[in-house]
């Protein structure tokens, strides 16, 4: 069973609700998908529109535990402003704290991100940092509070999947306690079968599902992806080789030369 | 008096926040909301006084990745 801070889940697969085509295939796409977990997010709200209001309403049908997301905050001050409002509006303790440092690749910015991970921690947040696959950073969120980690497998929304296996594996057998959710990048059910694989607790999709032709079928094949990369993971994959070794046995072959 | 509410210009007569909310068209809507860059809890918005040029920022749920 996963476990997020106090919280048990058996779904491995956490999704994002952005860029659907209609509210309709978000739903249905949650449901497809099997998650138990969505990301949100806080946008400035008109008095006369109020959107806002009923896609709250959705997600609340929906019945998921929701991770409001602190994205597109450059500073610490704003991810720390924005996650105290997301706490109150949605209820809930946890925060995907992302401190964005560079605008091409949004790669975090780490040192804004551990700073403002302290803080949150101290103030009884249950954070979920968006990071990078570095050691030391992952080191200093722990220390910081962290339970749980979420490395990028590569930039957000580039569907490149897994970019850094070396650095991924290496941060995997590092801390191998910690709970770990491969964050952006991941393009196709292969990637995050293969983060399974790799040991990695979960997985955390958006464009992949959302842009994809039939968001609602591509949810449903992650899900397949997810729990085939799981169960590989228990069943203890072999070691890969470098040079053939035949599977059939070389024992008993007739000499027919 | 004139405040920024989300970054546009508007002319209100509430001299606190929550009556801000209700003048502006957000009675009753799940919203969280910042006073000049500060985090304002539902709790405080009634103490929350507003004076000319104040910045508020009235957020709602929102999709998200």
């Amino acid at each position: 069973m996963l476990r997020f801070y106090e919280s048990e889940l058996r779904s491995r697969l956490l999704l994002g609700t952005a860029r659907y085509p209609s509210p309709a295939i978000l739903t249905e796409a949650v449901k497809a998908s099997g998650a138990q977990v969505v990301t949100v997010s806080l946008r400035r709200e008109s008095g006369g529109e109020r959107a806002g209001q009923g896609f709250w309403s959705i997600i609340r049908d929906l019945g998921v535990r929701v991770l409001p997301n602190t994205a597109g905050c450059h500073s610490v001050k704003e991810a720390l402003t924005t996650a105290e409002m997301g706490r109150e509006v949605f209820g809930t303790s946890w925060v995907k704290l992302e401190v964005i440092g560079e605008d091409e690749t949004m790669q975090p910015d780490v040192f804004g991100l551990v700073e403002a991970a302290r803080i949150l921690c101290k103030e009884g947040f249950e954070v979920f940092p968006y990071t990078t696959e570095d050691l030391i950073v992952a080191e200093r969120l722990l220390e910081a509070g962290c339970r749980v980690l979420m490395p990028w497998g590569s930039p957000i929304g580039c569907g490149r999947g897994l970019n850094n296996l070396f650095g991924l594996k290496a941060l995997r057998a590092r801390f191998p306690e910690v709970p770990m959710v491969v964050d952006a990048g991941i393009g196709v059910p292969s990637h995050a079968a293969q983060a399974l694989e790799l040991g990695f607790d979960a997985v955390l999709i958006n464009t992949a599902v959302s842009q994809a032709r039939d968001p609602v079928a591509m949810a449903g094949a992650f899900a397949q992806a997810v729990a085939a990369g799981r169960a590989a993971y228990e069943a203890g994959p072999m070691e890969p080789r470098d040079l053939a070794v035949p599977s059939t046995p070389v024992i008993g072959k007739a000499f027919l030369g | 008096m004139r405040i920024l509410v989300n970054g546009a210009s508007r002319e209100i007569r509430a001299a606190d926040l929550t009556g801000a909310l209700e003048e502006l068209g957000y009675a009753g809507a799940v919203v969280a909301t910042a006073l000049n860059g500060e985090f304002v809890a539902a709790a405080q918005r009634q103490a929350a006084r507003l004076a000319d040029g104040d910045r508020i920022e009235v957020l709602a749920p929102m999709q998200g990745g």
